[in-house]
């Protein structure tokens, strides 16, 4: 390449260097340089190989839509990989690599594959797929290292990533002349404004024109509004893009704080997120250039009109010497004007239209060679640049020598965030464009992004537009900024969509970045596929990074032209968020590590933390599993804590039970609507097992009812359920039973829970509380213990003698401490939940979340002996089912025992292999004795007691012979609770 | 996401409520079985304007019939069930 920096045009900072590597390379450029451009001026023109051919590829375009100038940035944890260069604005020290090539982008091996290109077809994925599978074994191997765009880093990122909210009366997004005009409308009737701009510079397109504005330059015309939306207060974001448009006018915008790769400030964030709801909201997100389709117009040195303006006019770079322009359209001619005056020399301007003779052409034909009816049919060159372009000139072929082929094949409004906000699209036929039609949201569209090409209209309508917008909050005395422009007017272009009749098609690319040709979108329309949302996904037309941004269109009307219809018949695939790549630490935000999540500490977090204990998550609480001493193993020292329970005194911390007061009239009525036992009878100081069900009958949840006095209660339920049973209680109070004088407290977090059991459990009690008349079985009390008041529930879910005491949480610790103290004198210790589960499983207890889960009935797990039916409770009439009444065929609860351990969540069957008639859905041990027991749910499993079957998990490769039993294995007759 | 409009606390993020369900969905405590299965699994899935029950979970706990538009998800109507009840005004 020949291009260089030219020595006064552009915006860049020339008394700066920023010095930069690229594949090891160094180079400088200025600040307000992308890479693109810098790279651009140091004459590298090639900067990676296609996705799926290792196609040299160039630079294309000068911003987001960019598909092929995809680069690897930054190094370590900061590596950034498929960044385009040209969004990528230039840092000291940048480090970019180019990527898909090997062993360099000079020589790849992979180009190779370019030769024999056509062997991946649309649809290639699906038929190694639909083959034989074992030849996916032969491809794999080759197409993962040939597929592929850039690696992900392997270290986690180092960067903060900040998220914030904010809230104004308008937001525009975009700010090129008519997102400029519209917040300074909006803003002098008033309005609080926000502008966004993923740029680094405000300005958009009049950044690559020489207009005036109100007889100032454009870029004084743009400080000066800069300064006037300042003072009024107009919060301003560059680097910021407008990603998603959700519901009720929440946009999203990323904001980059740093450049892909760069090392942000200490403390500072890298990115922030921001959430912004707008009352009002303007889009001015401009319009992307298409390119033209003809062979090989994937090569480096072809580029879009525009960017080539952009290039020259914004960077001072001239991306080629012998350039040919080809259009559609006006406006490429503002590029051939801008070659030339920056020094190039423009080789020929094919207009693909019939002579006209308004002023820019009339002006165009003055200076250069314009021929009319004119189409490229195919470009030359290669990885070291564009040698000529050869065209169709009303027919016969003409050859252009030439560097640079400025291409444009018309404007497709950026519509994406309007189409993201349910808005409809209208279709221009002369164009060959979408562009935003009825709005379903607070949204408006203007500028280029509304069709409009012409300067002048584009700030009017954008004026206008920001007015509108504002109009609830005031008035816009002022009037919009007067344009002078050259050649002023609109670009009147016209469809570009199809390459000439006799342009080979798998040589004409739609997606440059997944390497589809227009041989692709014929295939798949051969083989069947039709919609467009097919044909995408079928041969991933517009599926890569850059969701076809400049490839959508071209690849649109191939499929209508076959089908025959209309484009907007054949229709669009939906625009979805984000508009660009997001990096996923941005929305995480601080959501990272610890603060993923909440931690719930229940009242005695610190003398937990104090014994050292192994930790078990349950829900957001943390929760001891068991205590181990030096060296033991967890299934040792659970199983210690276990013994303690069944041989003298253990406890255990049961704080983070949910636990409900009901206090009222009507309290007893209203548990009697949640519960499907009955409370009524219970009197008081007593209390009772009782389960709740959901609407479908099955079982939601268990746990105890106790009557604290006359007109109230305590209920307690699963730690997992709390917040659901919190809720389901509110609902069955307000809004299924809302006449109930009835008030319920969700007293989870007030009361610190200790459960002490074992057959020591009442000597424990009476020390600790030296005249208390210890309640029996199923009563309550209330004392003191060491000057706290304290309530005891005497309920067992271990299957000893057991009490709970409840105590307020700020009086926790003190209570531990002596329960610690007594309990040790009696040989006894604190277990875990490890040691809960080994005592509740030989109980047969059933637990929320395993054999409660969400599909059994109190049938099913042997529950329906205490309830009585014909009663009105949740669930009561949904467990009338006649599929439920059967009662054949359904899961039971079952107790399995065997020799060995049972593998736990393990099918159960006759004979390993074989059908499953149930699963294992907890295996335990028999805690006293010898020997593995379980419980499971079983077909019709009650009736089955003393079948053999084997508990088999063949991923495990586990399987254990079993006895189906009672699920009960320890005192069933519970002689133990009993003093 | 949503923003609704509660009465008690004005414009808040959906993220502070959670939707119970339709209001046709609402299953009587003394309904018949029959009336139970068409409650819970012959409901309708209007596309267009619905009656819902919403709760303000994460900030006052009000019970809300909100009027919504599942396709467009325009809310016409927050009302608190405590005063309007559970008939669907249309």
């Amino acid at each position: 390449m020949t291009s260089a920096r030219h020595p006064t045009e552009g915006r860049v900072d020339r008394s700066q260097r920023l010095h930069f590597t690229f594949d090891g390379a160094p180079y400088w450029g200025h600040p307000g340089d992308t890479l693109a451009s810098a790279l651009l001026a140091n004459g590298v023109g090639m900067l990676g190989r296609s996705f799926k051919y290792h196609r040299p590829r160039g630079i294309l375009a000068a911003g987001v839509e960019e598909p092929s100038a995809l680069v690897g940035v930054g190094h370590g944890g900061r590596f950034e990989p498929n960044t385009r260069a040209t969004d990528l604005f230039l840092y000291e020290g940048l480090r970019a690599e180019s990527q898909n090539r090997w062993p360099s982008l000079a020589v790849d091996f992979g180009a190779a594959l370019g030769v024999l290109g056509r062997f991946i077809p649309a649809g290639f994925y699906y038929k190694a797929f639909l083959g034989k599978p074992e030849l996916w074994k032969v491809y794999e191997h080759f197409i993962r290292r040939a597929a592929g765009l850039g690696r992900p880093p392997r270290e986690p990122d180092p960067d903060a990533y900040d998220q914030r909210a904010a809230f104004c009366d308008v937001l525009v997004v975009g700010a090129g002349p008519a997102g400029l005009a519209a917040a300074l409308s909006a803003s002098a009737a008033g309005a609080h404004v926000m502008l966004v701009e993923q740029d680094q510079q405000v300005g958009g397109g009049l950044l690559r024109e020489a207009s005036e504005l109100d007889g100032l330059t454009s870029e004084v015309w743009i400080s000066a509004t800069l300064k006037a939306l300042a003072e009024r207060g107009v919060r301003v974001l560059c680097r910021a893009t407008a990603v998603g448009y959700w519901d009720h006018d929440l946009i999203t915008v990323a904001q980059r704080l740093t450049e892909p790769g760069q090392v942000p400030p200490a403390t500072a964030p890298a990115q922030r997120l921001w959430r912004v709801r707008a009352e009002r909201v303007v889009l001015a997100t401009g319009a992307i250039e298409r390119p033209l389709p003809f062979e090989h117009n994937d090569r480096p040195g072809v580029m879009l009109a525009q960017a080539v303006r952009t290039y020259i006019q914004r960077y001072g770079v001239l991306p080629g010497r012998k350039a040919v322009v080809a259009t559609s359209n006006d406006d490429a001619y503002r590029t051939a004007f801008a070659i030339a005056d920056a020094g190039g020399e423009v080789v020929a301007i094919l207009d693909s239209r019939p002579a006209s003779d308004r002023p820019i052409i009339r002006a165009a034909v003055t200076r250069f060679a314009v021929r009319f009816d004119a189409q490229v049919l195919r470009a030359v060159g290669g990885a070291d640049g564009l040698r000529r372009v050869i065209a169709q000139v009303g027919g016969p072929e003409q050859t252009f020598d030439g560097d640079l082929l400025a291409i444009s094949g018309g404007f497709s409004p950026a519509a994406h965030l309007h189409m993201q906000a349910g808005g409809a699209l209208d279709w221009d036929e002369t164009q060959a464009a979408f562009r935003a039609g009825a709005a379903r949201q607070s949204q408006s569209t203007t500028g280029s992004a509304a069709g409009l090409d012409d300067l002048g209209d584009v700030i009017r309508h954008g004026w206008t537009a920001g007015a509108e917008a504002a109009s609830a909050i005031g008035a816009c005395a002022e009037s919009p900024p007067d344009v002078t422009e050259t050649y002023p007017g609109p670009a009147y272009a016209v469809a570009a969509l199809a390459p000439p009749a006799s342009a080979d098609p798998k040589r004409v690319f739609v997606d440059f970045q997944n390497d589809v040709t227009l041989a692709d979108v014929d295939l798949a329309w051969r083989e069947g596929y039709r919609s467009v949302e097919h044909l995408k996904r079928y041969t991933t037309l517009g599926m890569a990074t850059d969701q076809g941004k400049t490839s959508n269109m071209v690849g649109l009307a191939r499929l209508a032209a076959h089908e025959s219809r209309p484009i907007p018949e054949v229709g669009l695939t939906t625009f979805r968020p984000p508009y660009t790549p997001v990096t996923l630490g941005a929305l995480a935000g601080h959501a990272k590590g610890f603060h993923v999540a909440p931690l719930r500490r229940p009242a005695l977090h610190e003398a937990h933390v104090a014994s050292q204990p192994l930790w078990q998550p349950s829900g957001y609480w943390m929760r001891p599993r068991a205590y181990p001493q030096a060296g033991e193993s967890l299934h040792d020292a659970a199983l210690r804590e276990a013994r303690a329970v069944r041989t003298a005194v253990g406890w255990v911390d049961v704080s983070t039970l949910g636990k409900f007061e009901i206090a009222g009239p009507d309290a007893a009525a209203l548990l009697e609507c949640a519960c499907a036992t009955t409370v009524a009878k219970l009197a008081i100081g007593r209390g009772r097992y009782t389960f709740m069900l959901r609407e479908d009958g099955m079982v939601m949840d268990d746990g105890t009812v106790w009557r604290l006095a006359e007109d109230r209660y305590l209920l307690t339920s699963s730690t997992g359920g709390a917040d659901r049973m919190a809720h389901h209680l509110d609902y069955v109070r307000k809004v299924l039973a809302p006449q109930l004088k009835v008030a319920v407290a969700n007293v989870q977090e007030h009361w610190a829970g200790i459960a002490v059991a074992g057959p020591q459990a009442r000597s424990l009690m009476a020390r600790l509380a030296p005249d208390f008349e210890i309640p029996r079985h199923m009563s309550t009390g209330r004392t003191a213990i060491n000057g706290v008041d304290v309530l005891i529930l005497a309920a067992s879910y271990s299957g000893e003698r057991a009490f709970e005491i409840y105590v307020g949480n700020l009086d926790a610790e003190a209570v531990w401490a002596a329960v610690t103290g007594v309990g040790q004198s009696l040989g006894g210790c604190p277990y875990g939940l490890e040691a809960l589960e080994i005592l509740r499983i030989e109980k047969g207890h059933v637990v929320v979340g395993g054999e409660i889960d969400g599909r059994t009935t109190p049938f099913d797990l042997g529950l329906h002996r205490m309830m009585n039916p014909a009663r009105t409770f949740v669930g009561a009439a949904a467990l009338q089912r006649p599929a439920l009444l059967a009662q054949n065929g359904r899961l039971q609860l079952v107790g399995l025992e065997s020799a060995s351990p049972i593998p736990e969540g393990a099918m159960l069957v006759r004979q390993a292999p074989g059908k499953p008639e149930g699963h294992v859905t907890a295996g335990g041990i028999r805690v006293m004795g010898e020997g593995a027991v379980a419980l499971a749910l079983l077909r019709d499993g009650r009736d089955r007691t003393g079948e053999h079957l084997t508990a088999w998990s063949p991923t495990r490769r586990l399987s254990a012979r079993v006895r189906v039993v009672e699920p009960m294995f320890h005192d069933p007759e519970g002689a133990r609770y009993r003093d | 996401m949503l923003r609704i409009a509660c009465p008690y606390c004005g414009r808040r993020a959906q993220a502070e409520f959670v939707f119970e369900r339709a209001l046709d969905a609402i299953l009587p405590l003394d309904a018949t079985t029959e009336a139970a299965v068409r409650h819970l699994y012959a409901r309708e899935n209007p596309k267009g304007w619905s009656w819902e029950l919403w709760r303000h979970s994460a900030g006052c706990g009000a019970w809300l019939k909100l009027h919504r538009h599942t396709i467009s998800h325009q809310i016409a109507a927050v009302e608190l069930l405590a005063a309007a009840g559970l008939d669907r005004a249309e």
